[in-house]
């Protein structure tokens, strides 16, 4: 079952002759251990797109269902215990706060949802560990390279038991090994169960997703199909082998 | 792929067998280059006409004979290695000339045109992308290899993006739209 859908979701702005369609009549479901990768030109709708399917922003008309339930049918707090506790943002600029570590940026959101400071931090610890920032923990982001800022924005994406990932253009301006490491640690979240949706105008980025869906002017206008094993792939093409 | 430089390559770190050559010509590419045996003798005897490599037993035939490389080969490898490949001239672009026939074709849609094309590249990029997924699997040459063949990839799609936001702006602006089917002819009448 899909854990973020969209239904006929359009957004406008403006009204009359002034009215400019974000998105239009989107349909767009991604299932719980499933990476979704969105690619389009600027102004193809795909962060409007993302900051609806994170409820940050009201659909014009369509619904955006999370777990089987109606974002329109949610009162304001279940809003917003949905985004502390289920929903992780990257954004491009990783949006770290600037007087706190990388582990009390990381446990803010748990800590903000009623945690203990003591239980938030630990869980904190552990997120960074996984991301290899152990012995970044302690230190300020000002004092830590683009890719560790990165990482401690992607631990705290997916810190507690958040579900679905929401990453608008995730490796920003990073050089491409850090952009990859990057897109290894989205893979990795989903393959232990979290369903991600990340924009990008970037093809290598976009290729690490199970599906890549093609905006166009707010629409939907065409979607990868499922690749097959690289196995069959490798026999396609007889050259390569990873296996030696 | 220079498969004589390649050979001078191999033997630069010392003497080896035709055969040995062969198997370690594959795997030092990755496996994306495969080479016969035949390919492999008929070079060496080439590289020894030249005075490139010379045989430890000129009398013994085969895929044991061994093989070294001489002052001369080492120097031509060496030249080769700085020397930058021919990449002046462009080469003649099946894509990009489907993409400026479809400019001229009536009732066909560029922008549907370009989409069908960058649709394949990511789903073939996607397939190079998820050989990487498993890091154990994944050594030094064949991440090279795989890598080499995402950019090239990728910038095939980065100008497709390009031609399609290109194509949108020119269609925006009439005066350069009229434009566009002439350049595309000249174009393709040069090449």
């Amino acid at each position: 079952m899909s854990f973020l859908e969209l239904r006929g979701v359009s957004k406008s702005y403006g009204d009359g002759a002034t009215e400019v369609h974000a998105i239009k009549d989107l349909n767009l479901s991604v299932n719980r251990g499933s990476l979704v990768a969105v690619m389009g030109p600027s102004g193809s709708g795909k962060s409007t797109l993302l900051t609806i399917a994170g409820s940050l922003e009201e659909p014009t008309s369509g619904e955006v269902l999370i777990d089987g339930a109606e974002l329109s049918k949610m009162t304001r707090n279940d809003k917003a215990r949905l985004r502390r506790r289920t929903i992780g943002y990257v954004f491009q600029d990783f949006n770290l706060l600037a007087g706190l570590t990388a582990v009390e940026n990381v446990s803010l959101p748990l800590e903000l949802d009623g945690l203990s400071a003591k239980k938030a931090q630990v869980a904190g610890t552990v997120a960074l560990e996984a991301l290899g920032l152990s012995d970044r923990a302690t230190h300020y982001p000002d004092e830590l390279s683009g890719g560790e800022r990165q990482r401690v924005a992607i631990a705290r994406a997916i810190v507690g038991e958040r579900h679905l990932l929401l990453a608008d253009e995730p490796s920003g301006a990073l050089d491409s090994t850090n952009g990859e490491a990057v897109m290894r640690m989205i893979l990795a979240a989903c393959r232990r169960g979290v369903a991600a949706v990340i924009v990008t105008h970037d093809a290598q980025l976009a290729s690490w997703a199970d599906r890549v869906v093609f905006l166009r002017d707010g629409r939907v206008v065409d979607q990868t199909m499922p690749p097959p094993s690289p196995e069959s792939f490798l026999e396609g093409h007889p050259q390569p082998s990873p296996h030696r | 792929m220079s498969v004589r430089h390649a050979i001078l390559a191999l033997l630069s770190e010392g003497p080896k067998y035709g055969l040995q050559l062969r198997q370690e010509f594959e795997s030092s590419t990755g496996e994306v280059w495969p080479l016969n045996i035949g390919q492999v003798y008929t070079t060496l005897q080439r590289l020894e006409r030249d005075g490139l490599v010379e045989s430890d037993e000129p009398e013994k035939e085969g895929p044991q004979k061994g093989f070294h490389i001489t002052e001369a080969g080492s120097e031509e490898l060496s030249s080769w290695l700085n020397t930058p490949p021919d990449m002046t001239s462009p080469p003649r672009d099946e894509l990009v000339i489907k993409v400026l026939s479809a400019l001229r074709v009536p009732g066909v849609s560029v922008h549907d045109v370009i989409q069908i094309h960058r649709r394949y590249l990511v789903e073939l990029m996607q397939q190079w992308t998820r050989l990487k997924e498993d890091e154990a699997d994944f050594d030094l040459t064949f991440a090279l290899v795989v890598d080499a063949e995402l950019f090239r990839l990728d910038s095939v799609v980065r100008w497709l993006d390009t031609a399609d936001g290109r194509l949108k702006r020119a269609a925006l602006e009439p005066p350069v739209a009229s434009t566009m089917p002439r350049l595309a002819r000249r174009l393709v009448v040069r090449r």
